[in-house]
């Protein structure tokens, strides 16, 4: 009941869009126990979406060829590193008007394209040779995978740019600028709705309505499910397998690129290490919603970031991991394939 | 080198106790150790001569050294964000050693930095701070230990050090309980004791100091009557936030909340909502910029909480500054206020002037705020080491604890029987056009021993 009253008065947001700053505090800054959930929620929401995005790349390469994709998270850190660059070649410090929605436009597109080509370079030289190995070789190649990119994350760090403060110290975390204000795009009572919270929605919304379509309704997707399904059957289809599954790598990745940048522009802050805690957040969630199940890993998604935010707001925050573990286990145990997830076939 | 370890039969790998004697253990492990030595230089003999050479150079150079060598080894963590700091503080103790020509009562003296940090973790890492004090222990040329930078990496070396007794020196650490019975937890600072001598200084004042001083400024600058205080579940930044609430509560600021943060995670939005439903008037965070102190900042201002944002020494450094960005530590945000033990280097007076002029002349910078600790670290075991009789690392500690008016980069001032600084000085900094601003000193003049 109270998630719908927020979902209309989300929206309502939307529509309100551009009102601008409203005095924090206003109302003597006494916040409503209905206004601190309603907050919670939207703060929940807004990092499960972001959580949502880059579990779908987990999700389909699971799907598809039965790999935990662990480099999948420093992949995305990667990816922020490129928005990052990109950001401080081009020396912009706000985005406001038309031509900031361009650049932000033009920043998403091209992180995507980044970490779609980079995810399926990785495929292509660290886990295509393995395809008749064990399912541990493929495993053990991803976790070195992993290690390449994070080290790759520390070398990029050291450049010599403004943003990375003259490279002085590559291992540092660095500032994001805020090219997105967190600025609120709107307030009803004293719940604010940032416009980043507004730029989380417009970007994972339309990618998760176009993935959907892209699975449902085209060639591609149809290819792709008839691969996760039975790849020797598909090949006798005449199906391309490893075109296909060079596809999802590319799709999952240029995914987590947009997430990246959603993040980076929501939190303002990319470190060498955050890859690890998008992954490890992104994976539980593709497993609790059912991994290989796409709408799973979006439910999953939003789940963590959701019971994050409760669990920070209305218990202690040192207790958050061990909440969002032990609902993991619960519901594994109870539903050993997730909240959406099929029958296991063997896995890894 | 006999004199120096105080003992005249053959050494090679000895570890000597607090007074030079060696226990069974330690002849056992040294006699392994020399049989290891033996067997492995017979090998590589049966090798080559030449690779024999090589092998055994280390062990009989330094007996047969006619100048007498001594080593100083100084461990903080230089992988991660507080490497401009503590690259500062490095060069503070190098200062130190180059001043008196490397030279002291005829020994040379030898200076190794050592990183306490992995990349794994980007901050001190607990293995490695071991693995440090273990190799500065083994190493009979080392009679002294600078570091560490955070108090969390104390308390692990520190026993270590104090069993094998070699004095250690910190720069940085302000952790209350790592000194001061009474002040940490029950079993402190005894634990870090196994000898039950002290055999840790350290020249920067400590944390029942600074937290206090870092409410009082809250209650009668910042006019704050409740306050939301964070920490980060570390030794060093949950002591200072005890301290900080300790002394709320005893001076009537009501304290509206008081929690753990994960250093890890992606953001604290949902918690900056929980403050902001808790209304405080300050928000004082016990952490460093190493556990997310700069997100924290970001996400109280996106969140839309314009409040003041109070923070320890552990964020008086460049990093937090680049990390935070500069649109959330303005002023019209609600401003950023650091407390730090002791002056910022631009207002140090007397010696420690004069070290800034020469730091800034041979590195083309103004130090960060802790070089000039390094320095005076540095400054105060080559006074100890002069003045010991016989350089052994016994002697050594006797020396460092009898320093009395010692007349330092920061004044004048003596270690009290605990090994903690007679200085009291702490200042208050905010950050204005990206940059500290020293604001006012706080917490009284140094204590007559």
């Amino acid at each position: 009941m109270q998630q719908s009253v927020a979902a209309a008065e989300f929206l309502a947001a939307c529509a309100l869009s551009r009102v601008d700053a409203v005095g924090a505090f206003a109302r003597d800054g006494l916040l409503s126990s209905q206004e601190v959930f309603t907050q919670q929620l939207v703060t929940g929401l807004s990092n499960g979406m972001i959580i949502a995005l880059i579990a779908i790349g987990y999700t389909m390469v699971y799907g598809i060829i039965e790999l935990i994709n662990f480099a999948h998270g420093d992949l995305c850190m990667l990816g922020a590193y490129f928005a990052l660059t990109v950001v401080g070649a081009l020396g912009v410090d706000q985005w406001a008007g038309t031509g900031g929605i361009m650049g932000l436009v033009m920043v998403l597109v091209g992180t995507a394209a980044f970490c779609g080509s980079l995810n399926w370079s990785i495929n292509r030289l660290a886990y295509r040779p393995l395809r008749k190995a064990s399912k541990l070789s493929l495993l053990v190649s991803a976790i070195g995978a992993s290690f390449i990119l994070v080290n790759l994350g520390l070398f990029w760090g050291g450049l010599p740019m403004d943003v990375f403060a003259d490279g002085t110290s590559s291992a540092a975390p660095k500032a994001f600028p805020a090219l997105v204000s967190a600025a609120p795009a709107a307030q009803i009572g004293d719940v604010i709705y940032s416009r980043t919270d507004l730029l989380v929605l417009c970007v994972t919304l339309p990618l998760m309505v176009a993935l959907t379509y892209l699975v449902r309704f085209t060639k591609l997707g149809k290819a792709m499910r008839a691969v996760a399904q039975n790849p020797t059957g598909a090949s006798l289809m005449g199906i391309d397998v490893e075109r296909v599954i060079g596809a999802s790598f590319f799709i999952g990745g240029s995914l987590g690129g947009f997430a990246t940048v959603v993040y980076s522009l929501y939190n303002q802050t990319v470190s060498f290490q955050m890859g690890y805690r998008m992954g490890m957040d992104a994976f539980i969630a593709a497993v609790l919603g059912g991994i290989g199940n796409l709408p799973g890993a979006v439910l999953g998604g939003i789940l963590i970031g959701v019971i994050r935010s409760m669990s920070d707001g209305y218990l202690e925050a040192r207790w958050t991991n061990t909440v969002v573990f032990g609902i993991l286990i619960l519901i594994l145990v109870f539903r050993p394939s997730g909240l959406l997830g099929a029958k296991l076939r063997e896995k890894v | 080198m006999d004199e120096l370890l105080g003992q005249t039969e053959d050494t090679d790998f000895v570890v000597t106790g607090l007074d030079g004697s060696r226990t069974r253990a330690d002849r056992f492990v040294s006699l392994s150790f020399r049989v290891m030595i033996r067997r492995t230089a017979s090998i590589v003999a049966a090798l080559t001569g030449a690779a024999f050479l090589l092998a055994a150079a280390p062990v009989f150079a330094v007996q047969d050294a006619p100048n007498k060598k001594l080593k100083i080894v100084s461990s903080l963590p230089q992988t991660g964000s507080a490497n401009a700091q503590t690259t500062s503080i490095v060069n503070g103790i190098k200062m130190a050693i180059e001043e008196r020509g490397a030279m002291v009562d005829g020994f040379k003296i030898e200076f190794e930095a050592m990183d306490d940090a992995s990349p794994q973790k980007g901050n001190w890492d607990g293995q490695i701070e071991s693995a440090n004090a273990k190799r500065a222990i083994a190493d009979p040329a080392v009679v002294g230990y600078i570091g560490t930078y955070n108090s969390g990496a104390a308390k692990i070396s520190m026993p270590l050090l104090n069993k094998a007794g070699l004095v250690m020196v910190s720069p940085g650490n302000t952790a209350a309980g790592l000194t001061k019975p009474g002040l940490g937890e029950p079993n402190e600072p005894a634990v870090y004791r196994p000898s039950g001598k002290v055999s840790y200084f350290r020249v920067v004042p400590a944390d029942d100091i600074q937290g206090a001083v870092a409410c009082e400024f809250c209650r009668n600058d910042l006019k704050a009557t409740k306050v939301f205080i964070l920490h980060d579940r570390e030794l060093y930044g949950k002591g200072i936030a005890d301290v900080f609430k300790k002394t709320a509560e005893s001076t009537g600021v009501e304290v509206v909340g008081f929690e753990g943060i994960d250093a890890k995670a992606s953001n604290y939005r949902s918690l900056v909502t929980k403050i902001r439903a808790a209304a405080p008037d300050v928000v004082f965070f016990g952490g460093t910029t190493q556990t997310n102190a700069a997100q924290v900042l970001k996400d109280l201002r996106a969140g839309g909480a314009k409040i003041p944002f109070v923070s320890p020494d552990g964020t008086f450094e460049k990093a937090f500054i680049e990390a935070a960005g500069k649109d959330s530590v303005t002023k019209e945000q609600g401003g950023v206020y650091i407390t730090f033990g002791g002056v910022p280097s631009e207002m140090l007076t007397g010696i420690g002037a004069k070290f800034v002029k020469s730091y800034q002349a041979k590195y083309g910078e103004i130090p960060e705020a802790y070089a000039v600790y390094g320095y005076e670290a540095g400054c105060v075991l080559l006074d100890a080491i002069d003045r010991a009789e016989t350089k052994d690392r016994a002697a050594i500690i006797a020396a460092v604890a009898a320093t009395k008016d010692f007349n330092g980069a920061l004044g004048t001032w003596s270690f009290d029987e605990n090994g903690d600084t007679s200085i009291r000085t702490m200042s208050i900094n905010t950050i204005e056009d990206g940059a500290f601003k020293f604001v006012r000193t706080a917490g009284g003049a140094a204590k007559a021993k």
